[in-house]
């Protein structure tokens, strides 16, 4: 790839999603952006970023930018921090919310493995909460990744990174050789498709963020922006889990982390939200 | 160390995931059937059974239910790992005693992954 072509994914990343380019990663923009070249119809790589030098269309510059923001992910990634979640900060937010509802969001959310692994949690915690009443959210700034995420439809591959067997006994149908979530998951999770470095001024009033291994894909004032919108977002005295090698940026932007790696907790006197 | 006895006829299947389950830590044993995997189970019990699920002479199914009446038998934990991917099988493969289950084709991420959620690794 050219160094001009690599520059200007790298500046395109940069000004839409606050995603940093690694220019040493020269295979990371050959896979990720030869299925778009595809998909669009060019022939390569070059004809598509000289296609984009010329036609400069915002459709076409949003498929550059959401290919490259794609990461990894799979069922139950860091297992410890789902086993957290169950076992003290839902049943600490269950105690605290009483019979207000318990708000969830999954920020970037990629195809949908991390959300639906909450609400399979959540659907498992029932009968020790019979109460509780949770709500679901999952975003992510990749349409295509949040139409895969909905459909929740997975290959045989993706089912057996992280999903314990029973989980998925209980809550998948297999249709031919896909396995889709169950229509009662499904439909427990609301989808949005939502910029993280964006005016989030209307997303308010969660108990728990997850928003894991993005923060360390940012440029820093991406990062900074990130972590007032979601900080903004969070009740009083709610959590925020990040990807436990993005705590520092984290503490370097002056937040307390709570006893847990990743773990984070918004003041409990802070002004409650809109 | 911990002792994985992996079961399977086909002797590539067990040469894979023997370089998997030894870079996970395990002392290997292998056995080509479930009847040869029985006898060996009744001399030294394993930690934990890979077990396929066709095999000649004991099926990976029989072999489950025989071991789970063995005294001593309930302990191994006991991980399908087989070609068979409906619900029906996986179901039946629980209610028999299996913890947890692998779809092949696999690679040593889902066998990490797997042995990971049994508490294994």
């Amino acid at each position: 790839m050219k160094p001009e072509d690599r520059d200007l994914v790298a500046q395109l990343c940069a000004a839409r999603s606050g995603q940093q380019v690694d220019p040493a990663k020269d295979y990371l923009l050959e896979t990720r952006l030869g299925p778009v070249a595809r998909r669009e119809g060019f022939d390569s790589i070059a004809d598509l970023i000289s296609g984009l030098r010329t036609r400069r269309e915002d459709r076409l510059i949003w498929a550059i930018v959401e290919a490259m923001a794609a990461g990894d992910t799979s069922f139950f990634r860091d297992q410890a921090l789902f086993n957290l979640f169950r076992d003290d900060l839902a049943p600490d937010l269950v105690r605290r919310r009483g019979d207000q509802p318990i708000r969830i969001w999954s920020a970037a959310c990629a195809t949908g493995q991390e959300v639906h692994s909450l609400a399979m949690l959540v659907d498992e915690m029932a009968g020790d909460h019979p109460a509780a009443q949770f709500e679901i959210f999952g975003s992510d700034l990749s349409e295509r990744a949040l139409e895969k995420a909905q459909s929740g439809l997975y290959t045989q591959f993706e089912v057996q990174r992280g999903l314990p067997i029973r989980s998925l006994v209980r809550h998948f149908d297999k249709i031919d050789d896909a396995w889709v979530i169950s229509p009662r998951i499904r439909q427990a999770i609301r989808w949005r498709r939502l910029n993280l470095i964006g005016d989030l001024s209307r997303v308010r009033g969660f108990d728990v963020i997850f928003c894991r291994h993005v923060l360390e894909t940012m440029i820093e004032p991406a990062q900074q922006r990130v972590i007032e919108n979601l900080t903004a977002a969070l009740n009083p005295g709610a959590y925020l889990v990040v990807g436990t090698h993005e705590a520092q940026v984290l503490e370097a932007q002056g937040l307390k982390a709570a006893e847990q790696a990743g773990v984070f907790r918004s003041p409990a006197n802070a002004r409650a939200a809109a | 160390m911990r002792t994985c006895l992996i079961v399977d006829d086909s002797r590539v299947i067990r040469k894979v995931a023997r370089r998997i389950l030894e870079d996970l830590g395990f002392d290997i044993a292998e056995a080509a059937d479930g009847a040869e995997a029985l006898a060996w189970c009744r001399t030294a019990m394993p930690d934990v059974v890979l077990l396929d699920w066709n095999m000649p002479v004991m099926n990976g199914l029989e072999f489950l239910r025989g071991l789970r009446m063995e005294p001593g038998g309930g302990a191994p934990k006991v991980v399908f790992c087989t070609v068979e991917n409906e619900l029906a099988a996986i179901r039946e493969a629980l209610e028999s005693g299996a913890d947890e289950y692998i779809m092949k084709p696999f690679d040593s991420e889902i066998v990490a992954a797997k042995f990971a959620q049994a508490g294994l690794v």
